[in-house]
Parts: structure tokens; C-alpha cells; sequence
């Protein structure tokens, strides 16, 4: 049996270290979801609106942020807004700026899709039963709408809570930054300690979506 | 924005973007092979390899490509299996992808009734032109927006490559900021060259979704 490495996770506080590191990306995802889920309707009622501007706008916004990798949205939005503004914004904020940004385009884009799912038949038919406009939306379109939404977003929070891996990468300590200082840190006593705790960040991070993966899956069979 | 630092540098961009397009392609035609073998052992219910073939699925779907490459790259050669920086990340790319391919392969060949492969077989045709004629075009043409989808958001997660220290866009922009501080021009190019490799990918998966749209009449 070759050394694994899994010792060093048992020495001090190293465990607690590595699910602190976790929450601080897990906070970041946290944060932007709960921002971006309501921006997101916002935006993907603007993006069913008729009106050309608003739909060119929405639609290159949506584009951009789409086509563009996210490490690339978080390398603009930290190394630049120091020369933007002038003024250095931290790794955490620019994270969660972009996040938002990004989780806007999607939660946006999947609002939309809810939205035009929705067949014309179901507003003429409340319609003709008497419904009025609010009535409509209130009992019928809502309703439908959030049943096709759930599971998506859900999946959308499992995406973000994987993309914050890449924070790393603009200096802010999570889950795998305090994974490289806790091997730097026993790299005399446990030279192995990157296969032991490399494999521990990528199970937490498996903990972390498994069960929200599950429960879109279930969700999705019981509405879909 | 100074053109002339930009056209300085243009060639050190260029070198990363083959790099990134090259490792992009060879972890796309990895992921592709893995989704084809794993989305057939799932359609063809063949008993323990399907348990593997699921868990592997949910391991690779719910953990960043970020995290794998440092397991890949930095654990793995402590229990003797080391690669380099370049395969680490194709195999990489298609331990992440191959889950997103089959995923994608088989919800297209489900989506044919079995009774359409009866059928096929009971006027004669043989297994090969039933595969042939009957089931590869319409799983193709279901399969096609994910498929392409896949594609682009392989392509995207190439720009994780400079964590283990590949030579790519992301790395050479990281330097050229940090060298010269000449950071709205590195950004800038940065972003054209994600442009000019994503974009035409973009619309060539756009055209080719709507020439395979025929499977769903009167959807």
C-alpha cells in the first residue's frame, strides 16, 4: 500500500482549514445566486419583451458573457477595474461581481425559454373564462413558469458552486488554495500530501453538488 | 490602448492560442470517444460496467475541471502515474467531457422507441442498417444542440489550463500584466483571441443545428 498522503488531513486543524476554504467558495456562489435570480427574472422579462433596443441589448449582453470563459470575465473584471477606476476591488468582490453578471445571462436566458414555453392557448383560454390580466399571470402563467424553473435553476447553483474553483486563480483563499498551503506546509513530514488532499477537494466538492444534482433530477421528473 | 505593445505581443498570443485550440481538440476527441463508449454500455444495459459508467458520470459532472487537473497533475504522480502538463490537461478535459458527451449521445438514442428498431428489423433490415437508417439519424439530429453546446463549453473550459502552468491565453495575458502593467492591452487581445476561436465555432454549431432539425416535425 503506497502513502496516500491522508495523514496530514487528520494533523491540527487541516480538515476544518480545507471545509473553511469550502464555505469561503461556497459563500461567493451563495451570495451571486441570490443576486442573480432575481436580476435574472428581470432580464429575461425585458428579453420576451418586443421592443428592438431592448432586445438587441439583452441579446449581446447575453451573447458576450455566454461566449466568453469565466476566468476571462473575472481576469477583466479584477485586473481591470484597478485601471478602470482606479481603485483595486478584492478578489472576493470582483468574484462576485462576475458571477452575478453571469448568472444574470443564464438565470435570464432560462426565464426567457420558461417564459415562451408557455403556449399562447393558456392565456386565451384564462381569457375566455373570465380571467383578468393580473388573474392570468397570478394563477396560470406564474405558476407553470416556476415549475419549469426550478429544476434549471438548481442545476444553474450546482454550475456556480463549481465555476468558484476558478477564484483561485485572482488570489482568493477557497478550498483549493488551502489545499496547496496545507501540502507547501507538510511538504518534509508527508511528501505525498498532494494525492491525499487533492482527492479530499475534489470529493467536497462532489458533496457539495451531488445532492443539489439529485434534486434537480427528481425535481424535473416530478414537474417535467 | 497602445497598438504597438499589442502587435509586439501578437505573436505570443498567437503560440497560445494554437496551444489551447490544439488541447481543446484532443480533449474534445477524447471526451467524444469516452461519451460514445459510456452512452452505448448505458443504452446497452450491459450489467457492472453500467454502475461504473454512472458513477463515473456523477464524479465528473459534479466536480470542477479545475480540481480535477490539480488531482490529475499533482496527486496522481505520488502514486506513481505522472503525466505532462499537456496530456494532463486533454485527459483532463475529456474525464470532464466524456460524462457531458454521453449524457448528450444517449438522450438522443432514447428518445427512439424500441418499437421503431422492431419494426426496422421485422421488414428485413439488417442490425447495421437499422443503426444506419434508422436510429443514427434522428438521435443525431436530437443530440446535435447539446452536442455542439458541449463543444463550445469545452473549448471555454480550456482557459483553466494555466493553473497547471500550460503556456495558454490565460497564462500569456497573466504575464504580460504582470510584466508590464500594460493590463486594458492584454485584456483586450485576451478577449479577440477568445473571440476569434469561440465565436466562428458559435455559428458553425448554430447553422449545423438547424440543417439536422428534421427529426422533430410538427414540434
Amino acid at each position: 500500500m503506497p502513502d496516500l498522503g491522508l495523514e496530514v488531513l487528520f494533523k491540527g486543524k487541516n480538515m476544518i482549514r480545507l471545509l473553511g476554504g469550502l464555505w469561503a467558495a461556497l459563500k461567493i456562489s451563495l451570495i451571486s445566486v441570490a443576486l442573480s435570480i432575481p436580476l435574472g427574472i428581470l432580464l429575461g422579462i425585458l428579453m420576451v419583451r418586443k421592443e428592438v433596443v431592448i432586445r438587441a441589448v439583452t441579446r449581446i449582453y447575453l451573447e458576450f458573457i455566454r461566449i466568453m470563459p469565466q476566468l476571462v470575465l473575472l481576469f477583466i473584471v479584477f485586473f481591470g477595474s484597478a485601471r478602470a477606476f482606479g481603485s483595486d476591488i478584492s478578489g472576493e468582490l470582483s468574484s462576485v461581481i462576475v458571477f452575478t453578471l453571469w448568472g444574470t445571462a443564464e438565470m435570464g436566458d432560462l426565464v426567457r425559454g420558461a417564459i415562451i414555453s408557455i403556449p399562447k392557448h393558456q392565456y386565451e383560454s384564462s381569457a375566455a373564462l373570465g380571467l383578468k390580466n393580473s388573474q392570468t399571470y397570478f394563477y396560470i402563467i406564474i405558476p407553470q413558469t416556476v415549475r419549469r424553473l426550478i429544476p434549471l435553476s438548481v442545476n444553474l447553483i450546482t454550475r456556480m458552486i463549481k465555476t468558484t474553483s476558478l477564484v483561485l486563480m485572482i488570489g482568493v483563499v477557497e478550498v483549493t488554495k488551502v489545499a496547496q498551503q496545507i501540502i507547501e506546509a507538510n511538504r518534509m513530514t508527508s511528501p505525498n500530501a498532494a494525492f491525499g488532499v487533492y482527492l479530499t477537494v475534489f470529493l467536497l466538492y462532489f458533496i457539495a453538488c451531488w445532492p443539489l444534482s439529485l434534486l434537480a433530477r427528481h425535481l424535473e421528473r416530478k414537474w417535467g | 490602448m497602445n497598438i504597438d505593445f499589442m502587435l509586439e505581443y501578437l505573436p505570443l498570443y498567437e503560440k497560445a492560442a494554437v496551444l489551447t485550440v490544439r488541447i481543446g481538440c484532443e480533449g474534445i476527441l477524447i471526451a467524444l470517444s469516452v461519451g460514445v463508449i459510456c452512452a452505448l454500455i448505458q443504452y446497452g444495459k450491459i450489467p457492472v460496467l453500467r454502475r461504473i459508467v454512472s458513477v463515473y458520470i456523477e464524479l465528473s459532472r459534479n466536480t470542477p475541471l479545475l480540481v480535477q487537473l490539480f488531482f490529475i497533475y499533482y496527486g496522481l504522480p505520488k502514486i506513481g502515474i505522472s503525466t505532462n502538463a499537456e496530456v494532463c490537461g486533454a485527459l483532463g478535459l475529456g474525464f470532464l467531457g466524456g460524462s457531458y458527451m454521453s449524457e448528450a449521445i444517449r438522450s438522443g438514442l432514447e428518445t427512439i422507441e424500441p418499437i421503431q428498431t422492431e419494426s426496422a428489423l421485422s421488414l428485413g433490415l439488417k442490425p447495421y442498417q437499422v443503426m444506419r437508417y434508422v436510429i443514427l439519424p434522428q438521435a443525431v439530429s436530437v443530440s446535435m444542440p447539446a452536442f455542439m453546446a458541449n463543444i463550445i463549453f469545452l473549448l471555454k473550459e480550456t482557459s483553466v489550463f494555466s493553473a497547471i502552468s500550460l503556456m495558454d491565453l490565460m497564462f500569456t495575458a497573466k504575464d504580460l500584466i504582470g510584466l508590464y502593467y500594460k493590463t486594458t492591452e492584454s485584456l483586450f487581445m485576451l478577449v479577440v483571441f477568445y473571440l476569434i476561436i469561440l465565436l466562428p465555432v458559435s455559428i458553425i454549431g448554430r447553422i449545423i443545428e438547424r440543417r439536422v432539425r428534421y427529426a422533430g416535425f410538427g414540434a
